[in-house]
């Protein structure tokens, strides 16, 4: 009984965050309610004994990925806040559709899944150490591979953000050198 | 002396006995959190004058005195006037964000002590994953000084919140690094485990703690700089640099918002600083065995008091970094620093088991070998030198 009151407050506190963030007129705001969002998931976790899980959500989701979306909607942003409500774009129908498929793709193997038969299962819990464990023996390959993936994407965004340093012959045309204004340009233009 | 060291538990104990039998749970959790808030408020208070009079001290003037005997009345005086001050909202600002901002930096820092083992048997709750939710808890604050940066809608305060996140997430790497030698050394991510691992003494006379080690004392180094920067403590403050930010995202607070925002800086620094000595210092472990009489949360407050006068005596002494210098700091000595570490940890636990005459001695040369060149080299070589003028390039 306390256990479903206690999963009822946090997912209506899930799914308000996420109405939130979907449905506001500030994008800033629809970031930090996605966040508030992954919070909720967190708790979830938690609810279910996850604890590693719930505590790797919270670090990766709220630490890293909330900060990501709110730098890229400030660099990207143009001030087209306008009041009033949001007309649902034309297309709203095939992002219905896809939010339905990712839904199936979840449920399905979930509801097929044979551990469902046995009624409600016991305390499941995954210490961090047997995950340490499995992640080193059985997964280990996987593991490996996320790696490679994650360092590939690193460089990526190492080299795509790379300054090219001007050449010795471009510096003269490149930046300009420092107080020397140019004749008939005053050096304060006020 | 039993009695003395488990004082704090007994009295829990029997506090909680008191209640009636349903609300014994609720009583003991909130006697714990009652506690933590009173020690930790007051730790707050006495840091502020502490550390006034410290800096005063060791900038050759007096520091506050007016306030009580010795000025020690100081931190009531800064309270009050605190709480009298005027709220100044600016009009522009985002209203609901600009209140919730110092809410959400505090409340989470309160969290993080929950795990925090203060001695024997005194940790609020010990967590399997302890000090994983010991970073989870901190990786909130980030939002928080954005939240306030943004809402108030003013230059400073945004160019200040963005510099205080780029340095926030530069300084969580080296500060996980850094304590990830330590959970291999204990095989456990849970706090209590942690210290109870660092318990004994090497030789019968060296504590077995952390520190005292190769790799825990390159390890130890990594974790204060990078918990200075976490905590946005001198030399690592420019998130609030008054001369070129104008305070950066506290720009636009004033009063009672101002002073959370303070208490939840001066907490998380606690915070981090009682991880340290958790995980490096040993603990609640006393240093020798003959000195093991006195109660074990003496011995943390002691680790704790004196890592606290470090971080002040920092401030005293350290010029402030710029932005380039902070950031290339992180990512180009730190980071690699506590990946090598990771390195020379590893082959430390490896050799634990040699038996041959001078093993430690071998073992210590086999870890100094692969920190100290790595050391040298990260310094001097491949940051290029001594740090060069910054071009800047949409400035010039």
């Amino acid at each position: 009984m306390r256990n479903e009151i206690a999963f009822y407050l946090v997912a209506a506190f899930t799914v308000a965050f996420a109405i939130a963030a979907m449905t506001l007129r500030d994008l800033v705001h629809c970031a930090l309610c996605a966040a508030g969002a992954f919070a909720g998931l967190a708790m979830l976790y938690l609810q279910l004994d996850a604890e590693f899980v719930g505590f790797a959500q919270l670090l990766v989701y709220v630490g890293a990925i909330a900060v990501l979306i709110l730098f890229a909607v400030l660099l990207t942003r143009g001030d087209e806040v306008r009041p009033g409500r949001a007309a649902p774009a034309r297309s709203w129908w095939m992002g219905a559709g896809a939010a339905a498929l990712v839904l199936a793709a979840i449920a399905a193997p979930i509801l097929l899944s044979p551990s469902l038969e046995g009624g409600a299962p016991g305390a499941a819990s995954a210490p961090v150490r047997r995950i340490g464990e499995e992640l080193m023996t059985r997964y280990v390959l996987p593991l490996e591979l996320v790696g490679v993936l994650l360092t590939g994407a690193l460089l990526g965004a190492v080299v795509i953000a790379m300054r090219e340093e001007p050449r010795t012959e471009d510096k003269a045309g490149g930046i300009p050198p420092r107080f020397t204004p140019t004749p008939g340009n005053p050096a304060n233009p006020r | 002396m039993k009695t003395l060291d488990q004082i704090f538990v007994l009295t829990q104990h029997w506090l909680t006995g008191l209640a009636p039998a349903a609300l014994q749970p609720l009583v003991s959790m909130l006697l714990i959190i009652a506690a933590l808030m009173a020690v930790f408020g007051t730790c707050f208070a006495l840091t502020t004058i502490l550390e006034r009079k410290t800096l005063g001290r060791m900038q050759n003037r007096y520091g506050p005195n007016r306030v009580g005997p010795f000025g020690l009345l100081q931190p009531a005086a800064d309270g009050i006037k605190m709480l009298t001050k005027e709220d100044i909202v600016p009009e522009a600002a985002d209203k609901a964000l600009h209140f919730l901002a110092p809410l959400a930096l505090t409340a989470p820092v309160w969290l993080a002590f929950a795990v925090l083992p203060f001695g024997r048997n005194m940790s609020a709750i010990e967590l399997d994953a302890g000090i994983l939710f010991f970073f989870a808890i901190g990786s909130a604050s980030e939002l928080a000084v954005f939240m306030a940066g943004w809402s108030s809608q003013n230059k400073y305060s945004l160019l200040g919140a963005m510099r205080a996140i780029a340095q926030m997430i530069s300084y969580e790497v080296p500060l996980v690094l850094a304590s990830v030698p330590v959970l291999m050394a204990a095989g456990s991510l849970s706090l209590p485990e942690i210290v109870r691992a660092q318990s004994g003494y090497a030789l019968g006379w060296i504590p077995r703690w952390n520190v005292l080690t190769p790799w825990g004392a390159a390890g130890f180094g990594v974790f204060l700089v990078a918990a200075a920067a976490e905590s946005n403590r001198c030399p690592f403050d420019l998130p609030e640099g008054e001369s070129e930010l104008i305070a950066g995202f506290l720009t636009e607070y004033s009063g009672f918002k101002y002073a959370l925002f303070f208490l939840g800086e001066y907490l998380g620094l606690f915070a981090v600083t009682g991880l340290g000595v958790t995980l490096f210092l040993g603990g609640w472990h006393a240093p020798a065995s003959w000195l093991e009489w006195l109660p074990s949360w003496g011995w943390f407050g002691a680790k704790f008091s004196a890592l606290i006068f470090l971080f002040i005596w920092m401030r005293a002494t350290l010029p402030r970094l710029r932005l380039d210098q902070l950031l290339n700091f992180a990512w180009k000595f730190l980071v690699p620093l506590a990946l090598i570490d990771l390195v020379a940890a590893a082959a430390w636990l490896k050799s634990g088991g040699w038996q041959f005459a001078w093993a430690l001695e071998t073992r210590w040369l086999l870890c100094a070998t692969l920190l100290a060149p790595a050391y040298v080299c990260l310094g001097r070589h491949w940051r290029g030198g001594t740090p060069k003028p910054r071009r800047y390039h949409y400035a010039q």
